[in-house]
């Protein structure tokens, strides 16, 4: 590759050609700041819309200051990155912005995370040389069950419309209006429910302020643990133990799951339970569904559905409502294992403790925005009470813990309660790409073979690549498989197999970078691959550490099915742990 | 914004412009020009079918619609008069114009009259500054236009 050298700040820099100013100038330690510059490197995007004029530097024999993110170096360039011109027109910038945004930090839901306030502090503004009363672009405000758009609070960086439209190909955000007036927002600026919006909240995830935020149930989380009459249980997803550390201060990858369970009995929860026994469950039901389609198909059957679809991505599933009504017949009818866990609590676990589901609360801790939504499905409620009532995220968990002075690295570990929070290994890599089609293998191999699975790791279906295929060998029946995360690479996939172009027999989707483990629910991660690959290590360490590894194995499903369902796909089980899909596409 | 039910024919219609450009999303622009000369504006049925042409998001192709001025998603008048308001005409008197235009037509900017017959927009600058103030009635141009002449040139508009 071609290299180049320029001067920045007295230092000259050898870059490659291409470069632009900002890299030149992180490649000698010099930060410059950003706003609406973004780079997500394990995405491979970057984006740098120049907008927002934050980070102009000097540029010998230029006129006027160029924006550093979308400057291409080039050769002898002389840059200043920190003069009195450079730093007035900084902070001039600044005040502009600030000038039409509003002024409520104390109670915003971002403050302490949000980079305009990071940006105003680090650059001392201590008021806001604008005209007096000037006006202030105003724009309702849309809630939606699992994100809130203020866009009074954009700053019209359009990160969010990137991920949207380039990441997840959603495509329900994009630049509206004019001036003064633009803000990001649907076709026709409609409500986020009336948009094809999957609920990913990857847009919340990059949001530099508190202009997309999550819908927070938080409050009524705590309402009702301090009513004796309701006994409240909470379930914990496999990917919020191998994050929520970072919250408090602890390194990326750091696993907690004896912390957080005492830390959620301290807070007065009645049962501490784990998502990840339904998903033991699910596999039970979405393994003996793949297996039954792949028996079928080898047995001739003509109008069997092949591949299987895994449904426990909630954001996934309303992609494909959206987008792929011609294939709703083609994913697995499993819920997931969020809804899989309310169903049996309400249905089952509500029944041995004898009280009325109404009297039952039922909180998830979640990795993800779009379970949110999920929970608030009206075909997940019976008599208009929800099986799972209220869904927090991550964060949410971590910031209910600090405001109830929980001291959570002074807590001793504790475990699960019984009977809902024994769990495999299995289990545990449903937070991961390629980990929830790799518990079904561990199952569906054994149950199709009749012989004992002798490696337990299947590394071919693990990694962080966006669409993996590979092919396991089912005691001579070869057994395809493909993987994807992130729905713009979902959607690769699909379009290949709606073309013919690709022949699998089972598909494993998740919306999010990584899976679960880089859910917009998550502490956020500001685009570093690192904490992902950390959270990817940390739930592979977990399950290589637990005893039982196969969701079949799990002694308490073994029981739950004597007991009650009967056996995978029973009668109970479709009643209880399936669904149906909707075509919401709008012609 | 204005509910239009796309008939077969509408829908070869926009089907035939996209096709004339390739179904090129880089040609947007000028789809959405040639549909709106086809249709008169934009209602949301056309700017979806378009979208769905192109494989690109709806939101997309309102972005594009609400950013220029010169798309429109509220149906124009069989007659649309639009005064300049460059710097030329507005020294001239074009504001004076343009509320006479408003006192006749009863309507505010960007609105129809009832019987569907004038529509009334400001434009910036319609490179006839020597005849300033300057108004257009569909394709006619009026030059050196005084509050006074408009009566009798909305007279003159019969149909």
């Amino acid at each position: 590759m071609e290299k180049i050298k320029i001067t920045i700040d007295n230092t000259e820099v050898e870059v490659s050609k291409g470069a632009t100013i900002y890299h030149a100038a992180k490649q000698i330690g010099i930060d410059i700041p950003v706003l609406c510059y973004l780079n997500l490197e394990h995405l491979n995007i970057e984006n740098r819309p120049g907008g927002c004029r934050i980070c102009v530097v000097e540029v010998e024999g230029r006129r006027n200051l160029a924006p550093s993110c979308s400057t291409e170096c080039t050769p002898g360039m002389v840059v200043h990155t920190h003069n009195l011109r450079v730093m007035n027109a900084r902070k001039t910038v600044l005040e502009l912005i600030l000038s039409d945004h509003p002024k409520e930090c104390l109670v915003c839901s971002s403050s302490g995370q949000c980079d305009l306030q990071k940006l105003s502090q680090m650059m001392g503004i201590r008021e806001i040389h604008a005209v007096e009363n000037a006006e202030m672009s105003t724009y309702r405000k849309d809630f939606s069950p699992a994100l809130r758009r203020d866009m009074d609070k954009c700053i019209m960086c359009r990160r969010c419309e990137t991920i949207c439209n380039d990441v997840q190909t959603v495509g329900a955000l994009s630049a509206v209006n004019r001036g003064f007036m633009s803000v990001v927002a649907p076709a026709f600026e409609q409500d986020l429910v009336d948009s094809p919006c999957t609920f990913c909240g990857q847009c919340v995830a990059v949001c530099p302020t508190g202009a997309l935020t999550p819908f927070d149930d938080t409050a009524k989380v705590i309402r009702a643990l301090s009513d004796p009459s309701k006994t409240v249980i909470v379930q914990t997803a496999p990917a919020v133990r191998a994050a929520l550390g970072e919250e408090f201060g602890l390194e990326p990858g750091t696993l907690v799951t004896g912390k957080m369970v005492a830390a959620l009995r301290s807070l007065g929860f009645d049962k501490v339970f784990d998502t990840d026994f339904a998903a033991d469950l699910t596999i039970m039901e979405e393994g003996t569904e793949l297996l039954d389609r792949i028996g079928r198909y080898l047995n001739g059957e003509k109008d069997v559905k092949l591949p299987i679809l895994t449904s426990c991505c909630p954001a996934w599933v309303n992609f494909f409502e959206e987008y792929y009504p011609d294939m709703l017949d083609i994913p697995s009818t499993a819920r997931s294992p969020q809804q899989m866990f309310g169903a049996i609590a309400k249905n089952y676990y509500a029944d041995l403790l004898k009280v009325k589901r109404e009297d039952l609360v039922v909180v998830s801790v979640m990795p993800c925005l779009a379970k949110k939504y999920e929970c608030q499905r009206e075909e997940f409620s019976t008599n208009g009470n929800r099986d799972v009532d209220f869904s927090i995220s991550t964060r949410e968990l971590a910031s209910l813990i600090k405001s109830c002075n929980i001291n959570f690295d002074s807590l001793t570990e504790e475990e699960f309660d019984q009977p809902l929070g024994e769990s495999t290994g299995a289990a545990v890599i449903f937070g991961a790409t390629g980990g929830v089609i790799e518990a079904a293998v561990r199952t569906a191999y054994e149950l199709f073979t009749g012989k004992k699975l002798e490696k337990i790791d299947f590394k071919e279906l693990r990694g962080l690549d966006g669409i993996r295929m590979a092919t396991v060998d089912f005691n001579g029946t070869p057994i395809h498989i493909g993987i994807a995360h992130q729905l713009g690479n979902a959607r690769k996939l699909l379009d290949g197999i709606r073309s013919g172009m690709y022949n699998f027999h089972a598909i494993e989707i998740m919306a999010c970078p990584g899976g679960c483990i880089g859910g917009a629910g998550q502490p956020l991660h500001h685009g570093h691959s690192d904490i992902i690959k950390a959270r990817f290590d940390a739930i592979y360490r977990e399950d290589s550490q637990k005893k039982i590894r196969k969701s079949h194995e799990n002694p308490f499903i073994i029981k739950l099915y004597e007991e009650f369902l009967g056996h995978p796909l029973s009668e109970k089980s479709h009643h209880l742990l399936h669904t149906h899909y909707f075509d919401k596409h709008k012609k | 914004m204005s509910a239009l039910i796309l008939q077969d024919c509408h829908k070869k219609t926009i089907e035939e412009i996209c096709i004339y450009y390739k179904n090129d999303p880089g040609d947007l622009i000028k789809i959405l020009h040639k549909a709106q000369t086809a249709f008169g504006y934009l209602p949301e049925s056309v700017q979806r079918e378009i979208a769905f042409h192109l494989k690109i998001s709806v939101a997309k192709v309102y972005g594009v619609v609400t950013f220029y001025s010169f798309f429109t998603m509220t149906p124009k008048g069989k007659h649309p008069i639009s005064v300049c308001m460059g710097t030329a005409c507005y020294v001239r008197g074009a504001e004076k114009v343009l509320d006479e235009l408003k006192d006749q037509l009863r309507i505010k900017v960007g609105g129809v009259t009832e019987n569907g017959k004038f529509s009334l927009d400001c434009l910036r600058c319609v490179g006839a500054c020597g005849l300033a103030p300057v108004l257009l009635i569909g394709e006619k141009v009026y030059g050196r236009v005084e509050a006074s002449q408009i009566k009798g040139i909305l007279d003159s508009y019969q149909d």
